[in-house]
Parts: C-alpha cells; sequence; structure tokens
C-alpha cells in the first residue's frame, strides 16, 4: 500500500492516487490533491460538488455518476467541466477521497 | 391463490420464470409473466449480424416457446408499478395485483440522450444494440466506400460491456479478409480510461486495438453529435471526426420503471448487490439488466442472479432470513476476430485475470486470451443458451459462484507464469506497489501506440 504525504497529513493511496481510507481524508488534502490536478483553488462551486459527492456516498454506498450531478442538480454536466477539467469524475471522486469510480464493468 | 409476478420475458424473467414454477407448489401461487411482445432476441447475436455471419431468423424465437407449463403469459404494456397497492398497473387502465414481483425489464439504448445523435441515425450514425439497427448497419458497412469508422461508447454502463471491443476486432478482421483495412481508419471512442473498467484485462485488451491498428480515445464524454458536420464533440472541447459512427448510445433501464418513481438517473432500480431484493420494497426483487448493480449487464450475470434469487425468494415467503449472496458473478467470452475469442470471468471483488476455466491446468479454456476453443465456446453457447439457459438449468462446471481455482493474478515485474501475455509498459505514475499493474497502464499502453 502506497503512502503520500499532503502538507502534515500522510494519506494511504492506490495506484493511481485515491485514498483508500476515507477516515484521513481532511479539506486541507482535498486542497492538496486538487492542486496536483492542475486545480489552483478550490472554490465554493468546487466545495458543492465535492459536499454532494461525499453525502451520496454515504447515502447509496457508490460515487455518484455525471448523470446523477447534472439530474440532482447540484451542476450541469458543462459546469462539471468547466470546474473539473480533464475527467471530471475522476478528479472530483479522488479529491472528494473517494475510491475510484467503478464506472459499472 | 397468491401471485408471483415477472415483468419481462428476457432473458432473466425467463429463467426465473423457469426456476420457481418448479419450486412453487401450483395449488397456492399462480406464476403470472407479462411482456410487450412475443420476441425473444439472443441479444448476444446482435454483434454477428452486421457481418452477415447471423440473419434475423437465426436470433428471433418466440418467448412463449421458453415459458414452462403452468406459467400465464401477457402481452401488455405495463404503464406503472404501484408499490404501495402491491399491483400493476396496464395502459389499458387494468391491474393486476401480486403478492411477490420481479423486476426483470432489461435496459435499452436510448440515442435521444445525447442531443444531435438522432439527426444521422441510420444515415451517418448506427447502433447495433437492436436487431433493425444491426441489420441496417450490415447494409451500410456493404456499401461503404472508405474513410474513417469511429466505433463510440456514450456512457456507462452499458449492456455487454465488451461488445463495442468485439466490433472493433471484428470490423479490422473483415476489412483484412475483404483486403480494405488499408482505406478505412479504426477509431474506438470510449469515457473509460482503457479499453475495459478492469487494469488486468483493460491492458490485455488495450494492447489488442493496438496491435490492429485501433487508434483508441479515452475518457471521451460526448457533449453531442455534429451529424451534418460529421463529428462528436466532447464537453472538454475534443472533437472526433468520422465517415461512419457506429455508437453505443447511453443504455437506461425501462421507461416504466421511471413512470413509478422507481428508478435512479438511468431508470435502474435500486437493488441490494447481494440479495437481490429491492432496497425499499420487501415483496420486489430485481434481476439482470435492470438492476442498479455494479456487476455486468450480460445474460452470463443474470443467469448467476437466477439461482440467487431463486432462494431468497423462497426464502421471503417462508420468512426466513434471505441468506443466499450475489457475489457478481460475470462470465463472457469476447470474439476477436481470426475465429479467435478470450474468455474472461469474474465478480465483484476479483477481476478478469489469466488463467484456465473451468479447471485449473487443463482448462480446457485459457482466459484472457485468444484461442481458438473459446471462439467455438461463443457459437456453442447460442444453442446453450435456448436449451439450457433460458429452461433455467445449470450450466456444467459453472456454478453461480466465481471459482478462484485456475486464475493467476500477474505479477508486478510480469516474471511469473501468469505474467505472459500481459504487455509490459503501463506507467504507474503515482504510489506503485498495489497488487495489480494499475489501470493507469491500460491507458498509458493505448496512448503510446496512438
Amino acid at each position: 500500500m502506497a503512502q503520500k504525504l499532503y502538507g502534515a497529513t500522510t494519506v494511504d493511496v492506490d495506484a493511481e492516487g485515491f485514498l483508500t481510507d476515507f477516515a484521513q481524508w481532511t479539506r486541507e488534502v482535498a486542497a492538496a490533491i486538487a492542486k496536483e490536478e492542475g486545480i489552483a483553488e478550490l472554490t465554493p462551486a468546487h466545495w458543492k460538488v465535492i459536499d454532494y459527492i461525499q453525502k451520496d456516498f454515504k447515502e447509496n454506498g457508490q460515487v455518484p455518476s455525471i448523470r446523477k450531478l447534472n439530474k440532482s442538480g447540484v451542476i450541469s454536466t458543462k459546469e462539471l467541466y468547466d470546474l473539473f477539467p480533464g475527467g471530471p469524475a475522476k478528479k472530483a471522486a479522488k479529491i472528494s477521497g473517494m475510491k475510484k469510480p467503478e464506472g459499472c464493468v | 391463490m397468491k401471485r408471483l409476478l415477472i415483468l419481462g420475458a428476457g432473458t432473466a424473467g425467463t429463467i426465473m420464470a423457469n426456476l420457481l414454477r418448479r419450486r412453487l407448489p401450483r395449488a397456492e401461487w399462480a406464476v403470472t409473466v407479462v411482456d410487450r411482445d412475443n420476441d425473444h432476441y439472443y441479444q448476444p447475436g446482435f454483434l454477428f449480424v452486421p457481418f452477415g455471419f447471423y440473419g434475423r431468423e437465426d436470433i428471433v424465437k418466440p418467448r412463449s416457446k421458453f415459458l414452462p407449463r403452468g406459467v400465464e403469459f401477457i402481452v401488455a404494456e405495463v404503464d406503472r408499478i404501484d408499490p404501495a397497492a402491491s399491483k400493476v398497473l396496464f395502459q389499458d387502465g387494468s391491474d393486476l395485483p401480486y403478492d411477490y414481483l420481479i423486476v426483470a425489464t432489461g435496459a435499452s439504448i436510448v440515442p435521444s440522450e445525447t442531443p444531435g445523435m438522432l439527426d444521422g441515425w441510420r444515415d451517418t450514425v448506427f447502433d447495433f444494440y437492436t436487431a433493425d439497427g444491426a441489420e441496417a448497419l450490415g447494409e451500410k458497412l456493404k456499401a461503404f466506400p472508405g474513410g474513417r469508422i469511429v466505433i463510440h461508447v456514450n456512457e456507462t454502463p452499458i449492456k455487454c460491456p465488451v461488445a463495442p471491443l468485439e466490433f472493433a476486432f471484428f470490423c479490422d478482421d473483415c476489412l483484412r479478409r475483404h483486403r480494405r483495412r488499408d482505406q478505412i481508419d479504426l477509431v474506438y471512442v470510449t469515457p473509460l480510461d482503457g479499453a475495459f473498467t478492469k487494469p488486468v484485462a483493460s491492458k490485455v485488451l488495450g494492447a489488442m486495438l493496438a496491435e490492429k491498428r485501433i487508434e483508441m480515445v479515452t475518457e471521451f464524454n460526448a457533449e453531442r453529435v455534429d451529424a451534418a458536420a460529421r463529428k462528436i464533440v466532447g464537453y472538454d472541447g475534443r472533437e472526433v471526426p468520422y465517415d461512419l459512427l457506429v455508437t453505443v448510445p447511453t443504455n437506461m433501464g425501462s421507461e416504466m420503471i421511471e413512470r413509478s418513481g422507481m428508478g435512479d438517473e438511468f431508470r435502474f432500480l435500486p437493488t441490494d448487490p447481494k440479495t437481490l431484493r429491492s432496497k425499499k420494497w420487501e415483496n420486489i426483487f430485481a434481476i439482470g439488466d435492470a438492476t442498479d448493480l455494479t456487476s455486468s449487464k450480460a445474460g452470463s450475470v443474470a443467469h448467476f442472479q437466477a439461482e440467487i434469487l431463486a432462494e431468497n425468494l423462497v426464502g421471503a415467503i417462508e420468512g426466513k432470513p434471505l441468506e443466499a449472496a450475489f457475489d457478481g458473478h460475470s462470465n463472457c467470452f469476447i470474439e476477436a476476430g481470426k475465429k479467435k475469442a478470450i474468455l474472461i470471468d469474474f465478480n465483484y471483488d476479483v477481476e478478469p485475470l489469466p488463467g484456465m476455466f473451468p479447471f485449473a491446468k487443463v482448462g480446457p479454456m485459457p482466459l484472457l486470451k485468444p484461442s481458438r476453443i473459446n471462439h467455438i465456446g461463443k457459437a456453442v453457447f447460442r444453442w446453450i443458451y435456448w436449451h439450457v439457459l433460458l429452461p433455467g438449468r445449470p450450466i456444467p462446471f459453472v456454478p453461480s459462484k466465481m471459482k478462484m481455482a485456475g486464475k493467476k493474478r500477474p505479477v508486478e515485474d510480469g516474471a511469473g507464469s501468469a505474467g505472459k501475455g500481459i504487455p509490459e509498459g503501463g506507467d504507474r505514475s503515482v504510489g506503485g506497489g498495489d497488487r495489480s499493474g494499475g489501470s493507469a497502464g491500460g491507458a498509458a499502453g493505448a496512448s503510446k501506440a496512438r
């Protein structure tokens, strides 16, 4: 199991840098992962998405799909791409301290 | 008289009708099955139609032929389920009460979910997930003068997640045989970060795409199709031009589920991944493509789930705790072209691995490696589907629970015997040292080949 140091916090991560233990997640860790992913600062708009992902995971045990974020009125897919450029589903999950979304086989 | 009602007479619903009619006493229980028509398609056969291997007549039979005696079959359009009242309402205004309900209404393609996709429908944009689509695509391919064929997965999850890969491999093979491969570019576009969701298989399949000179575009989420300009446009601004777009549109559950207010954002029914009972209603169970489970949407999965569901439904009727647990078992043949196929066997926890199947060492079917015997296996499977799988009979040596025997996890450095056949060269960007090669490897391997 690999470890990473973000600021003063050491976290366990998988081969792609996703946290393996959500208990180790902090807002500072989130900000540091975001920087690595090319997001200089987490704005309130980012936090709205992160909070929703964490809440939904707690309720349903699954990282919500982009479609769900869109349909639940949290954020449109276009805006999500603007906030988390590249692969928003993966990036938002990583910053939120989730495991890599399964995307279903 | 109590009633078990099954909505859907596809793979899952038909197996359940056969299994439960045998287990529920006829004097006490009526078993009723409802579907909107009487055409049962062998869906794995759709892939073969555009290449002329099968015609429509080879893959369709009456649904009623596969339902056992003592089962009532109703052809009607269901308007919605009323779970609070335990009844189903039909579009003609009539209704049917149930004591237990099994939702087996499957999933289908919804091209209208992507703006612009229908503009070019069956002109330059085709699907092969319907009988009509597969036939139309076959005609189109015959007359296709050359250019760029883009094989596109719009959004996950999709039914039979390997089908678009098989389509790409078949296309390559077919074009080579007709000596037309040089005039045609093949491109594979996926929202995933590699050829498949799971790392080891993603690497093997990604390498096969590269070897066959099929360009791969990963992490592509289509915002719209511009049919006039013949290109798909991604949310991130990337554009993929095509002359012929073979797409797997967004897959969704039945509209009836949405009308009933019971579905998730894909109209799939929230289902307990182990017991297969609805997360919300005690007398409703779900099976196959209609569920929101993370297991593959495939016939083999429905077959493996069936035994678990039968056990739990009988348990629920008897007031016992639901003890049978589905493990996510999936098993599928992936046609690789040149009359060879790959076999994969996996579950919720164990990704597809190399090895031998169903017996360790002697096989005879190798896992995660193209072989002739797997191709024959897939051909034979059509017969097994109608005669063994649908009647709910066990497939010899292939139990519902996945077996670990015969499977080998490739070693990180590829030194182990199981490492053979797994191409090297995944870049393990972060951390490394995990038990598998890392799915970044699949994507990296492919992007290098571009």
